[in-house]
């Protein structure tokens, strides 16, 4: 082997500066464009960064496929769910007429709606799947308010980044960037199949966000909080126990 | 002496085969533990207990709601096995381009992969594929070249395999299928269902092909790729 010249060496000394410095200038933009997801450090923390960036910069205003109503599936597969306790079964036995979505946060005009109220906004019906990160799939028609549209309603702010939704079973919430918050098939669903959201897929009320896996459609939603920092919920990785914090990816488009 | 013999294997080459061993190594483990989740495989967009499966494989399960007829259930490995499989999928795809752009470019694919066209007549590969089939130890010159029947089998590997793999895979992701369907693949059970054969024949090229390393003399080849040095006198390239 021969020995390094000096010119190699200064050769691979400006290299490994340019690598670095090009990979803080990248990092500082991804920051800026929103390019990182909140479990972003640790060990898998390159790869999910890499795959959150190149998703959103791919496919930040795509279309989930929709399908024709002969590819609804006869028999959806409801995940089964921890049971549901006292205060959902009051809910239930008044057929959720008193069920309400409060949303707060960062917006103009905080509000409550109702099942009802909902349903009265215009609607969206898609039909989509929804694939669960252990590999199965269905088909169904969804029917709910757009997101946006709620979001526009109580004038989300301009520096707001996420939306938190939660359930009213314990400890579960996650959140979605604006980007997919904002995406026209982002839905508050009450109804599957032309009529009402059964219990086991999420009743009254699911957020159903088909460009991401099943666990990011977090059921039996009570609460949106609109923010611009997820550190301040729960361990600050952006979902809680179904999500992020029993181990799972928070950006789940893959 | 030494200095003037250039390496078996150029060290590009050398560096891209170890990360693509290692990437795919830990691809495979963690596949199997995401398998084990849901260890049915369907054929079209939709499948799930509810409907019947195109085969199963018949394992324990890591989920109570899939009827294995164990009567036990497996822990749940998938949150880390999804993270380590997407960040080495990240790593096989960058070695790949990295690998591709070299062989296109730096000559690599037409030396020594092309198959030479007298190579590929009928019966210059009946003799190659009766010499396999005899476990013939190779002569001492294809230390320094690929034989026929490796090319081909390189070439497979790696245009038709792994970007078969890479797309089945990107195929099961709901945000990538926004951009790009499944549909041409039969559907999102479909993808999954291929990218399982896909493993399926990259273990099985992976099994041979230690074997014919084995046959061909482990220390040598490995040494051929690892530092690149070969004992064997370079006769005729």
């Amino acid at each position: 082997m021969n020995k390094l010249s000096r010119r190699q060496i200064i050769t691979a000394g400006l290299a490994a500066t340019a690598g670095v410095s090009g990979l803080a200038v990248a990092a500082k933009l991804a920051g800026r464009y929103g390019l990182i997801p909140p479990d972003s450090g640790g060990i898998y923390g390159p790869g999910e960064t890499l795959t959150y960036a190149a998703q959103r910069v791919l496919t930040r205003h795509t279309l989930a496929r929709e399908f024709s109503q002969s590819l609804i599936s006869k028999d959806p597969f409801a995940n089964p769910v921890d049971p549901l306790g006292e205060e959902f079964q009051r809910f239930q036995s008044m057929a959720f007429v008193d069920w309400r979505l409060v949303v707060d946060g960062m917006i103009a005009r905080p509000a409550s709606f109702s099942v009802a109220e909902l349903k009265s906004f215009p609607a969206r019906t898609q039909i989509t799947m929804i694939g669960c990160e252990e590999g199965w799939t269905y088909i169904a028609e969804w029917t709910g308010v757009p997101l946006s549209h709620i979001l526009e309603l109580v004038g989300t702010l301009p520096q707001a980044r996420y939306v938190v939704y939660r359930s009213i079973q314990p400890e579960t919430w996650d959140s979605i960037d604006m980007a997919e918050a904002l995406h026209p098939q982002t839905l508050v669903s009450y109804g599957m199949n032309g009529g009402e959201l059964p219990v086991p897929f999420g009743g009254p009320l699911r957020m159903r966000v088909p460009r991401q896996l099943g666990y990011k459609n977090v059921k039996y939603i009570t609460r949106l909080t609109i923010t611009d920092n997820l550190k301040q919920f729960g361990k600050g990785l952006g979902s809680g126990a179904l999500g992020a914090e029993d181990g799972y990816a928070w950006y789940a488009g893959i | 002496m030494a200095e003037t013999i250039s390496p078996r294997h150029s060290l590009l080459v050398r560096v891209t085969h170890w990360l693509t061993v290692l990437s795919f190594l830990v691809l495979l483990v963690t596949g199997v533990e995401i398998l084990i989740s849901h260890p049915r495989f369907y054929w079209g967009e939709t499948g799930n207990v509810n409907m019947r499966p195109l085969f199963t494989i018949p394992i324990p399960s890591s989920r109570s709601s899939v009827p294995t007829g164990y009567g036990y259930v497996l822990p749940d490995q998938n949150g880390w096995s999804r993270y380590l499989h997407f960040q080495s999928a990240w790593i096989v795809v960058g070695t790949g381009l990295l690998y591709v752009a070299f062989g296109f470019f730096g000559g690599h694919f037409r030396r020594n992969l092309l198959p030479a066209r007298s190579d590929l007549s009928p019966e210059r590969l009946g003799i190659s594929i009766a010499q396999h089939l005899r476990f013939e130890r190779p002569s001492a010159k294809e230390a320094w070249s690929y034989n026929v029947l490796q090319r081909l089998t390189y070439l497979v590997v790696i245009f038709l395999c792994f970007p078969l793999i890479i797309w089945t895979g990107l195929a099961m992701s709901p945000a990538f299928e926004s951009l790009a369907p499944a549909t041409v693949l039969g559907g999102h059970q479909s993808a999954r269902t291929i990218h399982f054969f896909v493993t399926g024949f990259l273990v099985v090229f992976l099994l041979i092909h230690v074997l014919m390393v084995v046959l061909a003399g482990f220390r040598n080849r490995m040494r051929a790729m690892i530092s690149g040095r070969v004992t064997e006198p370079q006769e005729q390239v």
